[in-house]
């Protein structure tokens, strides 16, 4: 068991180790493209590709194209794959992240924009030694999802609201994760952990 | 309709930090640059390939321009204010609900933390055949796709088209005009201030553009006057879903009351026409009149003179006249849906 386990454990890493490796194969190709600017030298103010993030509370080094965005460098740069891509276009809320706390889609934010802001993702939430958040721990507890998919952004909304409101109504809360869509569309299921989520906080 | 991609097509990246620096690279790269504030109308454009600026202009690290300050009564918005910040400034709810409300039904709240009211004021129409590279008129074809007896054509307009019959997106737009903002406009040549009604122009005056600035223009601030504040405010959107989408119709009206009777009003309505319009006959009609059923029914009718339906959108004519109504009277009548 605990060798199974160990080796599914690296055969995800080395998946994600190619997923990495091929992202950075791919985008070599926009590396060299250049773009005809009416033969200028890159001028002042222009952009260096190679920035430090602020992921987590790490300083994450990392090489990113100047039209990449946030999700894409969560996801494919940095092995963080907890973010989700549902649309890619701010209409469904699955890249949903915190940038200094405040939530806001991951597909739809430059990467180079939000140079030293704090940005948490899913994978951020849980303490060192593997303690859920209690936000995680409701949707443990009242097993508010199905398949799952929308989860880390409808979570990452909630921890995000509240921040600003910890003991919300129901309807509050609804209101504040009125930007996040489910597919298998148990809301009421969503909104009972999400509301025990809170309750948890308040306690811990 | 979207299809994801893996990533957008290359641009080059500015990041200046002051106005100052913005309005060299506006100068500099003129119609080749593309400003990005919250981005969030700017990402469809980009992602899809249907615009493909070679220079981005990202606002993000510019500090000024944000925020909202009480001047004498009135207002200076920041053009990058986010609507999140509008919608919880106490200025802004205390006498200039109007704004605060309209700017609350923005698309969701992930959306609202982001983007900002001087891109809500400047982005592009939701136009479908225009938004996915179709090439019609406003894209600098010579058809209207959505006028054609096949099109798809529910969301149009219905008033002031002028061969394109795209309509105005904006939530905040109608409000800001209802409340006589004034829009600033900055450029390495000067300045100019435009009305709010101004900043937006139809088909008939100039087909490929939503708004009068012009390449090298930034909008740096938006003055609300402390004429309308505390007034009687009215804001109702009509959508199909209650987050994300936008308006089929929209109305915002700031008026003074006497007793019953109306002393001064201003009414706009959004997403009808190619800009947002202001009904000054509706106003002049109306001013002096005592505030009742038959005042708002009259509203309601003169407001929609005038409006051609297309083959799907005939509703919107029904429904432009109740939000007048409702906006004159100041709420649904009773037993009238909500
Ligand atoms: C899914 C979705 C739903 C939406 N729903 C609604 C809705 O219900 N109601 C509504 O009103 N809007 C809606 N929007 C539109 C819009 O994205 C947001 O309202 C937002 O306010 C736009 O601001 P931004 O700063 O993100 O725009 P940006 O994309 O940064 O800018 C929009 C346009 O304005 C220009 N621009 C921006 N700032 C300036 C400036 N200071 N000076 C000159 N030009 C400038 C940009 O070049 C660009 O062309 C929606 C968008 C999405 C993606
Ligand atoms: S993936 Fe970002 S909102 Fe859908
Ligand atoms: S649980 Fe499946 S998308 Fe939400």
């Amino acid at each position: 068991m605990t060798e199974d386990r160990l080796k599914n454990a690296s055969r995800r890493q080395f998946i994600k180790g190619v997923i990495a490796a091929g992202a950075v194969v791919s985008s070599s190709a926009y590396l060299f493209r250049s773009i005809p600017l009416s033969g200028q030298p890159t001028a002042a103010g222009s952009v260096e590709r190679l920035m430090t993030l602020n992921v987590n509370g790490q300083q994450r080094r990392v090489d990113v194209m100047r039209q990449e965005t946030l999700a894409m460098t969560l996801r494919y740069k940095l092995g963080l794959t907890g973010t989700k891509i549902g649309c890619d276009r701010s209409e469904c809320g699955a890249c949903t992240v915190l940038i200094d706390d405040v939530p806001r889609y991951s597909c739809s934010v430059l990467t180079h924009s939000v140079r030293g802001r704090r940005i948490v993702t899913i994978e951020g939430l849980a303490a060192g030694d593997g303690t859920l958040h209690p936000v995680q721990q409701a949707v443990v507890d009242e097993q508010g999802f199905q398949c799952a998919f929308c989860m880390p952004g409808f979570v990452m909304a909630t921890v995000g609201y509240l921040k600003s409101n910890p003991s919300p109504t129901r309807e509050e809360l609804a209101h504040a994760v009125s930007g996040n869509l489910c597919r298998c569309q148990d809301y009421n299921k969503i909104l009972t952990a999400m509301m025990r989520g809170a309750e948890l906080m308040r306690r811990a | 309709m979207a299809v994801i991609r893996d990533v957008m097509p290359a641009f080059e990246l500015f990041q200046p930090a002051t106005v100052d620096e913005t309005l060299g690279l506006l100068e500099r790269y003129g119609a080749d640059a593309w400003i990005m504030a919250g981005g969030l109308d700017s990402f469809d454009w980009l992602k899809d390939r249907i615009k493909r600026p070679a220079v981005v202009v990202d606002l993000s690290q510019m500090m000024d321009l944000r925020g909202v300050r009480d001047v004498g009564g009135g207002l200076e918005i920041g053009a990058l204010t986010t609507l999140t910040d509008l919608v919880r400034h106490p200025a802004v709810q205390q006498r200039f609900g109007l704004l605060a409300q309209a700017a609350e039904l923005v698309a969701s709240p992930q959306i609202r933390h982001q983007g900002t009211i001087g891109g809500n004021v400047s982005q592009d129409t939701r136009c479908w055949y225009y938004r996915s590279g179709w090439s019609c008129y406003r894209a600098g074809g010579n058809i209207c796709y959505a006028d054609s007896p096949t099109a798809v054509n529910r969301e149009h307009a219905i008033l002031g088209a002028s061969r394109c019959v795209a309509v105005s997106p904006s939530d905040t737009a109608p409000a800001l005009i209802a409340l006589g903002a004034e829009f600033v406009l900055r450029s390495r040549g000067g300045e100019r201030v435009v009305a709010a009604e101004d900043y937006f122009v139809g088909p008939d005056i100039n087909i490929t553009q939503m708004t009068v600035r012009r390449p090298d223009e930034l909008l740096t601030t938006i003055r609300v006057p402390d004429r309308f504040a505390g007034a009687q405010f009215y804001f109702e959107k009509i959508r199909d879903r209650q987050v994300w989408d936008f308006p089929l119709v929209n109305v915002a009206s700031a008026m003074t009351l006497s007793g019953e009777t109306i002393q001064e009003i201003r009414l706009a309505v959004g997403a009808v026409a190619a800009r947002p319009l202001r009904l000054t006959a509706v106003e002049l009609a109306v001013a002096g009149k005592t505030r009742n059923e038959q005042t708002a029914a009259m509203a309601g009718e003169l407001a929609v003179d005038g409006a051609v339906p297309l083959r799907h959108n005939s509703y919107k004519i029904l429904l432009m006249q109740n939000l007048v109504k409702r906006a004159i009277r100041g709420g649904p009548m009773q037993g009238e849906g909500g």
